[in-house]
């Protein structure tokens, strides 16, 4: 009897914490002090001296996953800037079009913004090396991206991971015709 | 209810409250580190990203965009490539400062850590 009285408290105590897990969590833990990060050495001479995430990721547009930083914002909005180029011959290409991958079988149309990705990479980064740049040419399947191929390069490693399907998986199959027109009107604009 | 079965839920529950984790996208590098006596280099993506774009580093300074694959010496630095490239004490902290990138814990595994909801695809 008393066994069970217990196991009963426990689990309301179990349900409780579960309830209450991203209150706690969201305060404390949203970043981990370097020194408690599990990969830094506490007693390194470093610490003190390298700069903490939460004072510098907390001041920028926030989100939920990865570093709790929406960076594309954070870059359009002018919180941080970010050099382009050390050598002055550099050329820093930009490129504003979109790519709507449709072969995404029950998810929704993939929208691949090319000026999110240029405003941080250079075409080389991914032409011709893991994207051929021809419409239909990249086998990409959504097994191939998690093994770290294809956008798994980057999304699920530094980019925003996996889990967000809908930040890719974004236009509904009933609205393609209209946000692919929107996007090319956009994209003159720019 | 096994003998420990409270004591391991309480774990989990620490564990999720509270968890041991790196930055998300930082990357421990330990090829050569530890066997040539120096504590494992931790690079913290989030950290030059605020001040360089991906392009910089991944492009112009021609770092692979793989753990692992850039097979990158401290001579090569001092020489002014990779990292070197800006930790010259003009852009960046200089080569003589060891013990702020070589600050890792012994025995890490050279990979990228870090996680939100994802820990990386398998590969990395």
């Amino acid at each position: 009897m008393l066994k069970i009285r217990f196991s009963c408290g426990f689990y309301t105590l179990l349900l409780m914490a579960t309830l209450l897990l991203p209150l706690i969590s969201s305060a404390a833990s949203k970043w981990k002090s370097l020194e408690k990060d599990g990969i830094h050495d506490p007693d390194s001479p470093a610490m003190g001296v390298l700069q903490e995430p939460a004072a510098a990721l907390s001041k920028l547009p926030q989100n939920t996953s990865g570093n709790m930083v929406d960076w594309v914002k954070a870059l359009e909005d002018g919180a941080i800037h970010p050099r382009t180029n050390l050598w002055p011959e550099t050329k820093v290409r930009i490129r504003n079009d979109d790519v709507f991958l449709e072969k995404t079988g029950e998810m929704p149309v993939v929208r691949f913004p090319h000026r999110a990705h240029t405003m941080w990479l250079d075409c080389k980064n991914c032409h011709e090396k893991y994207f051929i740049s021809k419409k239909g040419a990249n086998p990409i399947t959504m097994m191939k991206i998690l093994q770290g191929y294809y956008c798994g390069r980057c999304h699920g490693a530094v980019a925003f991971p996996l889990t967000e399907c809908d930040r890719c998986h974004s236009v509904p199959r009933s609205k393609l015709e209209k946000i692919k027109a929107e996007s090319r009107k956009a994209e003159n604009r720019k | 209810m096994h003998k420990y079965g409270r004591l391991i839920m309480a774990g989990i529950i620490l564990f999720l409250v509270f968890p041991l984790r790196a930055e998300y996208g930082d990357v421990v590098l330990n090829k050569r580190a530890e066997k040539e006596g120096m504590p494992p280099v931790i690079f913290p993506h989030w950290f030059h990203r605020i001040r360089f774009r991906c392009k910089v580093c991944h492009f112009e300074l021609g770092f692979e965009m793989r753990a692992g694959s850039n097979n990158v010496t401290m001579q090569e630095i001092i020489d002014g490539k990779f990292c070197g490239m800006c930790h010259n004490d003009e852009i960046a902290w200089g080569v003589e400062n060891c013990d702020l990138c070589h600050s890792g814990r012994p025995g890490l595994k050279s990979k990228i850590h870090g996680g939100h909801s994802t820990g990386g695809p398998g590969i990395w």
